[in-house]
């Protein structure tokens, strides 16, 4: 349980990791809070030859609104945006948040790192991919892009970030009046990875869904939205039975991959019990913050 | 800062003190194994393990690895075969067990080589460079694998991987079997879990001359304290065993850490310094130890009101890839008692041990209770529905009454003590069994996705083991040729200082249970001093204070025997103080009374006219440290050593009945759980557990105990159980794959205690460290199968297994 030899790199200024992001590509790996990395490093399951931290980079850690988003840096730490307020209104984040491993994990996890690392099971990354989000990248060749969640998470564990690019921060789209979400998971215990997880948004009007994002999380090699699910929404009300329809769709769109504590057959169960319960949760939600 | 000054009074056991273990522990200044440095440069181990279930061993290519700076040797599962004699067991099969894999490897895990560097970084480093070649051999992963028509042979010397196979016959099973109104046939299966304690193995050997001094968190039984040093070759007095003050936690899993202390041995014996290896949690998990899986089938014979009348069990014991003593104990750990708490006559067990690819098993809290209360709890429950009874109805038509108290069982245990059915009806009570089942049933007429259920259990908890139970692997026969072999001692020695402080020494190596705080107060009472004057060293040193055989901490003796030895090793030094005071206080020794930290002699002017009527134990111990020669006839000063032993331990009889454990005593649970029918999630509602284990020396520490070992149940019963594949890969090697329920998912259960002293033991007291691990899975599989009304529940009870036995999957 000791990590194989590494160099060690801590740059001081976003420009210093950058460049050595764009010398070092996928021989390093950058260090945020550790809480993944570290244990996949002693174990021996992550061997990069050079270890970018970037803890003393400045500037990286601002929580701010703007034009419809939270815009979080991608060092703040999961607890501060849990603490700061700023997730209250976007439900599906402010649901996500207690459920990402322990307070004494998120004091030190990263926004930031826990979508770049994109575990399959990552409550963060499943709630971004529901409320629309994107995060910035940076390289020192091509500069700042913004990419959608969408386009995000291509495979287990891994990201379409080029090898010479830092995530910077993480923009998840605030409801606008009329829309909510929701995120819900069974875990054998709090602060475990998920059996299952899934998140819906809706934006109703008059009553009735007129855009849907339904995303399901921890059965397959990514989090994924199920545009199926999604559509049988969309101009219906929100009711018990809808929500039904679309779990039932997403539970038919999704192919789980199965896990030790959860045989495929019971995920994709999972994944209905708990699209139906998001999409209650988040129609609830859409009614109440009218 | 100072403690505050506990006030001098008489009886002390009994009082919940405060632990004097705690406040070091709360500090963080507690010393555990990783803290030791008790020597200048030791290097640091890094042990390469076998990534082949089976396979023979080809070559072990080294020369990498010792070309990587630091590192200091490789001692190679060769040399560990050149070095050492196999580790002895109870069962003489043909099996050869070493601390390393010498030509063939077994389970995932084993250990095929040692790396020693300069720090364990270094160490893995090389680790990795080490080359074994694997020729690849047909693997038997699970009982079944091991069990089917044409299984590969693990060992080739017992010609089968049944190696024991032993039949006992009390009474006549098959005739009331025959007569019987109805009959449960079914098997159980209990699978395999571990203990899990926070701080896992370690190890620091020097090796000098021609012996070793380890320093390891071993925890005994101490027998093996002579299987190590057999296996490196030099007398038990060469293997000098030290443990750490403190322990992060063992449930007997410790037990199991002696093979590392012969590797480590090794390694130091052949690199030339002391050598540290600390085991990490995917080395603990993979191949520490675990618990044995158990099939058990059962016959069980009930009549037409509910009464048991007929019990035939056939255990079958996955033991893993060899039989490390003191395995097979698990399987005759309970064998006295194997009839529970139940009157039953007629019996028969059928005993199997079977070697499997997996990972030694050994000592994990319940050793053996588990499995047994499983199966026998899950048949009354079983035996109550069809019968359509009530099952505490049936548990208490069935219980060994408080009159018949001591009870021999068929088996041979004696229940020296108890109020079985006074504990049932106790947590009947705390339950509100009567309104569980009304709303129950108002549950039932209404519907939904909550589904409720209530389940029991019922067990003897057996506690000191009798050393000679194992021999029961052997037949009488085999026995007969050898050194009668029972008993469970303690040695302990006493001093009082020329202040009157008392030193108590004994090897008891706690992990955590307040040993130190309890020895104070049995000698407190016993001497009449108040209990912080006492201080209390439980570790071992072997070469300051030769253990027993059966020294330790296990199979819950501490109550029992180490208690028992400290109150008659305070009985010996309180007698010399009586011996002592009778000339000043003019009065007969055994009218000298000890109390609040004087000798006391009776009321009104002595015998001999002396004015005294008490004096000062301070007075009569520095006399006796400063005028020795003054000391009464028979009085050879304020130190003593004595060892206890608990009577009432035989070895097995001809017949194969043997009281395999010095007391006995009683719990009865009820668990109740609710089961959300949607998702399979059980939740533990309300959890009652009462208990009956003699006197209570430490009520909080008591609580403690049913609280730990209830952790321990309820994990086997919801989240618990290592998952190998196929292949014989171990699939639960992290805290993700292997989840132990934490504080939060712990329900805070109901305790009562019901105090029938044990005649046989000093105190009157019990053990009770390991009920609650033994009823717990029994019961909330009960509960689970009342819930859902079916019978085929299988532990442990995952939302996904209980949705799939739901009929969804």
């Amino acid at each position: 349980m000791k990590p194989p030899p590494f160099r060690y790199e801590c740059p001081a200024s976003l420009a210093e990791a950058l460049a050595l992001r764009a010398e070092h590509g996928d021989d390093a790996r950058p260090l945020a809070g550790g809480q993944s990395l570290v244990p996949m490093l002693n174990m021996r399951l992550a061997r990069p030859a050079v270890l970018v931290d970037l803890n003393r980079l400045s500037g990286l850690g601002r929580i701010s609104a703007d034009d419809g988003h939270l815009e979080v840096g991608a060092m703040a730490r999961q607890r501060e945006l849990e603490r700061s307020g700023a997730a209250d209104t976007i439900g599906a984040l402010r649901d996500a948040l207690p459920l990402v491993g322990h307070v004494a994990t998120r004091n030190r996890g990263t926004v930031g790192g826990s979508i770049a690392h994109a575990d399959p099971a990552g409550e963060l990354p499943l709630a971004l991919l529901t409320v629309g989000g994107s995060v910035m990248a940076e390289s020192s060749d091509r500069g700042r892009r913004e990419m959608a969640a969408a386009d995000l998470f291509t495979g287990f564990l891994t990201t379409a970030l080029e090898p010479d690019e830092l995530l910077t921060a993480v923009r998840f789209g605030a409801p606008g009046p009329d829309e909510a979400s929701a995120l819900v998971e069974m875990a054998p215990r709090h602060g475990d990875f998920a059996l299952a997880a899934a998140a819906a948004s809706l934006r109703l009007e008059d009553g009735r869904v007129v855009a849907a994002r339904v995303a399901v999380g921890a059965v397959t090699d990514r989090p994924v939205l199920v545009d199926s699910a999604a559509r049988t929404l969309v101009g219906h009300e929100p009711t018990d039975e809808a929500a039904q329809a679309a779990a039932a769709a997403a539970a038919d769109a999704i192919e789980p991959t199965g896990s030790l504590h959860a045989p495929a057959s019971y995920q994709r169960h999972l994944v209905e019990i708990l699209v139906a319960r998001a999409v209650r949760r988040a129609a609830a939600r859409a009614g109440i913050d009218r | 800062m100072t403690r505050p000054t506990i006030k001098p009074r008489t009886n002390w056991l009994g009082l919940p003190l405060e632990r004097v273990e705690d406040e070091a522990l709360l500090r963080g200044e507690g010393w555990f194994m990783d803290d030791l440095e008790p020597l200048p440069g030791i290097a640091e181990a890094a042990v390469v393990r076998s990534t082949a279930a089976h396979a023979r061993i080809r070559s072990v290519d080294i020369a990498a690895a010792l070309e990587v700076d630091g590192v200091l040797g490789v001692l190679t599962g060769g040399q560990v075969g050149e070095m050492t004699r196999p580790f002895a067991s109870v069962l003489r099969a043909g099996l050869e067990y070493r601390a390393a894999a010498v030509d063939v490897a077994r389970y995932v895990g084993e250990p095929v080589a040692v790396v020693v560097a300069r720090d364990r970084y270094v160490a893995e480093d090389a680790a990795e460079l080490v080359e074994v070649e694997y020729d690849p051999l047909p693997v038997a992963a699970s009982l079944e694998a091991a069990l089917a028509e044409g299984a590969p042979v693990l060992h080739a010397g017992a010609g089968n991987n049944v190696v024991s196979d032993r039949h006992f016959a009390y009474g006549d099973a098959g005739g009331a079997l025959a007569g019987a109104d109805l009959v449960v046939r079914t098997t159980f299966r209990h699978p395999r879990s571990s203990c899990t304690p926070v701080e896992g193995y370690g190890v620091i050997c020097h090796w000098e001359g021609d012996g070793v001094t380890a320093w390891s968190n071993f925890q005994g039984p101490f027998t093996l304290h002579g299987v190590a040093a057999a296996a490196l070759g030099i007398p038990i007095s060469k293997l000098r065993l030290v443990s750490p003050p403190d322990s992060g936690g063992s449930f007997g899993v410790k037990a199991s850490v002696y093979p590392y202390i012969v590797l480590m041995a090794l390694a130091s014996r052949m690199c030339g310094v002391p050598v540290r290896w600390t085991e990490d949690r995917v080395e603990h998990l993979l191949a520490s130890s675990m618990a044995t899986e158990r099939l058990t089938d059962v016959e069980a014979g009930f009549s037409a009101t509910g009464d048991l009348v007929a019990l035939r069990l056939s255990l079958t014991d996955d033991v893993g890839a060899y039989v490390r003593a003191p395995e097979p104990a698990t399987l005759y750990r309970m064998h006295g008692g194997i009839t529970g708490p139940y009157r039953v006559r007629d019996v028969e067990v059928r005993s199997r041990v079977v070697v499997t690819n997996r990972c030694p098993t050994g000592l994990n809290r319940g050793f053996g209770g588990p499995q047994l209360a499983f199966a026998l709890e899950r048949t009354m429950a079983v035996a109550a529905t069809r019968l359509g009874l009530d099952p505490a109805e049936v548990l208490a038509r069935n219980m060994v009454p408080a009159e018949a108290m001591p009870y021999r069982a068929p088996a041979g245990a004696v229940y020296d003590s108890g109020d079985y059915g006074a504990c049932l009806a106790e947590a009947l009570r705390l339950a509100r069994y009567g309104d569980v089942r009304d709303e129950q049933a108002a549950r039932r007429a209404r519907g939904g996705a909550r589904s409720l259920g209530v389940g029991l259990a019922c067990v003897v908890e057996p506690s000191a083991s009798n050393m000679g139970y194992i021999t029961l692997a052997r037949t009488a026969e085999e026995r007969a040729g050898g050194p009668p072999m029972e008993g469970n001692a303690e040695t302990v020695t006493i001093a009082m200082a020329p202040d009157g402080s008392v030193r108590v020494g004994f090897t008891s190596t706690p992990q955590g249970q307040g040993h130190r705080t309890v020895a104070a107060q049995i000698v407190a009472d016993v001497v009449g001093v108040a209990p912080d004057t006492v201080s209390v060293m439980p570790g071992a040193d072997t070469a300051v204070r030769p253990p027993t055989v059966s020294a330790g901490n296990y199979s819950s003796r501490f109550a029992v025997t180490v208690a028992g030895a400290v109150h008659t090793a305070a009985g010996r030094l309180a007698q010399r103080l009586r011996l002592i005071a009778a000339p000043v206080l003019g009065c007969a020794p055994e009218a000298v009374e000890l109390i609040d930290g004087a000798a006391r002699g009776p009321d009104g002017p002595g015998a001999g006219g002396v004015p005294e009527v008490a004096v000062p134990l301070r007075r009569l111990a520095g006399a006796a440290h400063w005028d020795p020669a003054a000391l009464p006839e028979g009085v050879d000063g304020l130190a003593l050593t004595i060892t206890y032993a608990v009577p009432g331990l035989d070895p097995p009889s001809p017949d194969d009945r043997v009281n395999s454990s010095a007391a006995y005593g009683f719990l009865a649970d009820v668990a109740v759980v609710e089961v959300d029918t949607d998702t399979g999630e059980v939740t533990v509602r309300d959890y009652v557990s009462v208990h009956d284990a003699g006197r209570v020396l430490h009520p909080a520490l008591a609580e403690g105990q049913i609280l730990g070992g209830l952790a321990h149940g309820l994990g086997a019963a919801l989240t618990e159980r290592h998952v190998y594949d196929g292949d014989g890969n171990l699939l639960t090697t992290t805290f993700l794959d292997y989840p132990c329920p934490t504080a939060t998912e712990l329900p805070v259960p109901v305790t009562a205690m019901i105090e029938s002293p044990s005649p046989v033991t000093p105190t009157g007291a019990k053990g009770l460290g390991e009920g609650t691990t033994m009823t717990a899975p029994a019961a909330v599989a009960n509960a689970v199968a009342d819930a859902l009304g079916i019978e085929d529940v299988e532990l442990p009870l995952t939302p996904a297994r209980v949705w799939e036995r739901l009929g969804r999957g």
